[in-house]
C-alpha cells in the first residue's frame, strides 16, 4: 500500500499510478483533480481563493488561486505526458463552515471558489466528471491515480466514492 | 516577499505573549464566575504564529472540534477564535450542566459553548483594551463543529493575507481533577498588530535601534 501524498493549502502536486493524492480538512478550500484516465497521470490542487491575477500576485504557491492553479495543472500534466483532450476533472470542497449572518464575505468564499473553478474549467474545455461541493461540512479527500476514484470523508455523512 | 514574522523583534514577541498571558488570566476569573466554581488556569503555550501555520495546529490527525469565531470591531480590528476538542468540550459542558450532555451539537449545548466563548473573549478583549488604551468590541459569536483543519483553513482563507501573524494561546482550565484544554487565537487584521504594539510601547522603530545588542 502506498502512502497518501498530502497536498496542503495552496499546494499543487502531479503524480501517476499507483500513487494517491489527498487533502485533509477541506473547508471553504477546493480540492481539484485533473486526470488523464488513459495514462493514469493526474494532479491535485488545494485551492484557497478564486483569483490571484487581479492582485498582480506573483505567488510561489501556484495552487493557491483557482485562476493560476488550473492553467498550471494543465501545463504540468502536459509535460508529464498527459493528453489535453483526454483530461477530466473531479472536485470537492467549497463548504460554508460558519453561518455568519452579519458577515457575508466569509460565508461566500466557498461558493465563490466553486463558481471560479467551474468557470475556468469550462474555459479550458475540461469536463467535470463528478463533484461534491458546498454544504456545511469539512471534507477529507483521497484521489486514487490507479482508478480515478475520489474518496470523500465527512464527519456527518461518513465516506463516499465519486 | 518578506515574511512579516521576521520583522517582529524578540522584544515585541515577548510583549505580545505577555499581553496574551494577562488576558488569559482574566478569562479564568470570568469563567469561574460563570460556572460558580473555583477555576485554575494555566497558559502552557503562548506563541506568535504565521497565519498559514494555523490550520495544522491540531496536527495531521483528523480531529473534531467545537469552534467559536468572533469578530473584533474598533481600533484594532481582527478575529478571535476559540477552539476545543470534542472530549474537552464534553467535560466543559458537563461542568456547565452538571451532567454529561447526550448531544454535543444540541441547541442547548451549542448556545452554552457560544456563551462561554463569548464570556472568555469578552474578558480577554477587555484586558487588552485596558492594557493598550484602545477601544475594541466584539461581534456576536459564530459557531462551527467539524474537522479542525477545515474550520481553521476557512478562517485563514478569509483573512487571505498570508504572512500575517496570529497570537496563539494554549489554555488549560482545571476544576478539581477535571482538566479542560482549549486553544485561543487572536487574528489581527493588517495594521492592527502595529496598533497594539505601539499602544504598549513596543513599536518597531525603537527596537530597531536597540536591536544589535539583543
Amino acid at each position: 500500500m502506498s502512502k497518501i501524498i498530502p497536498v496542503r493549502m495552496g499546494e499543487l502536486k502531479i503524480d501517476k499510478k499507483p500513487q494517491k493524492l489527498g487533502c485533509n480538512g477541506l473547508g471553504s478550500c477546493i480540492g481539484l483533480i485533473i486526470y488523464d484516465e488513459f495514462r493514469k497521470i493526474g494532479g491535485l490542487a488545494h485551492i484557497i481563493l478564486p483569483t490571484g491575477r487581479k492582485n498582480g500576485n506573483n505567488e510561489q504557491k501556484p495552487g493557491k488561486y483557482a485562476d493560476l492553479a488550473i492553467p498550471h495543472l494543465i501545463e504540468e500534466l502536459g509535460s508529464a505526458g498527459a493528453h489535453p483532450r483526454r483530461l477530466w476533472a473531479k472536485m470537492a470542497g467549497g463548504a460554508h463552515m460558519f453561518s455568519l449572518e452579519s458577515d457575508n464575505d466569509i460565508s461566500r468564499i466557498g461558493e465563490r471558489n466553486i463558481e471560479a473553478v467551474r468557470e475556468i474549467l469550462k474555459q479550458y474545455k475540461i469536463p467535470v466528471k463528478a463533484m461534491d461541493v458546498g454544504g456545511k461540512s469539512g471534507r477529507t479527500i483521497v484521489f486514487y491515480l490507479s482508478s480515478g476514484e475520489l474518496k470523500i470523508k465527512t464527519f456527518q455523512k461518513g465516506e463516499k466514492t465519486l | 516577499m518578506v515574511n512579516p514574522i521576521d520583522k517582529l523583534t524578540p522584544f515585541q514577541i515577548d510583549a505580545l505573549r505577555e499581553l496574551g498571558n494577562i488576558g488569559a488570566g482574566n478569562t479564568a476569573t470570568a469563567l469561574a464566575q460563570f460556572l460558580e466554581r473555583e477555576i485554575h488556569m494555566e497558559v502552557p503555550a503562548a506563541r506568535i504564529l504565521p497565519l498559514e501555520e494555523v490550520p495544522q495546529i491540531m496536527g495531521v490527525e483528523e480531529r473534531r472540534v467545537g469552534c467559536v469565531l468572533l469578530r473584533i470591531l474598533g481600533e484594532a480590528p481582527g478575529k478571535m477564535v476559540f477552539l476545543i476538542e470534542e472530549e474537552c468540550l464534553r467535560r466543559l459542558l458537563t461542568l456547565v450542566f452538571g451532567e454529561e450532555p447526550d448531544d454535543l451539537e444540541g441547541e442547548l449545548e451549542r448556545s452554552a459553548l457560544q456563551e462561554i466563548a463569548n464570556i472568555l473573549s469578552g474578558s480577554f478583549l477587555n484586558s487588552i483594551n485596558k492594557m493598550t488604551g484602545l477601544s475594541c468590541v466584539q461581534s456576536l459569536p459564530n459557531y462551527a463543529m467539524d474537522m479542525a483543519e477545515a474550520i481553521l483553513s476557512s478562517i485563514a482563507a478569509y483573512q487571505g493575507q498570508f504572512g500575517d501573524h496570529v497570537l496563539f494561546l494554549e489554555t488549560s482550565f482545571s476544576e478539581g481533577d477535571n482538566q479542560i484544554f482549549s486553544k485561543f487565537f487572536l487574528i489581527p487584521e493588517p495594521g492592527s498588530l502595529e496598533q497594539i504594539l505601539e499602544a504598549i510601547g513596543a513599536e518597531s522603530d525603537e527596537q530597531d535601534n536597540s536591536g544589535p545588542n539583543g
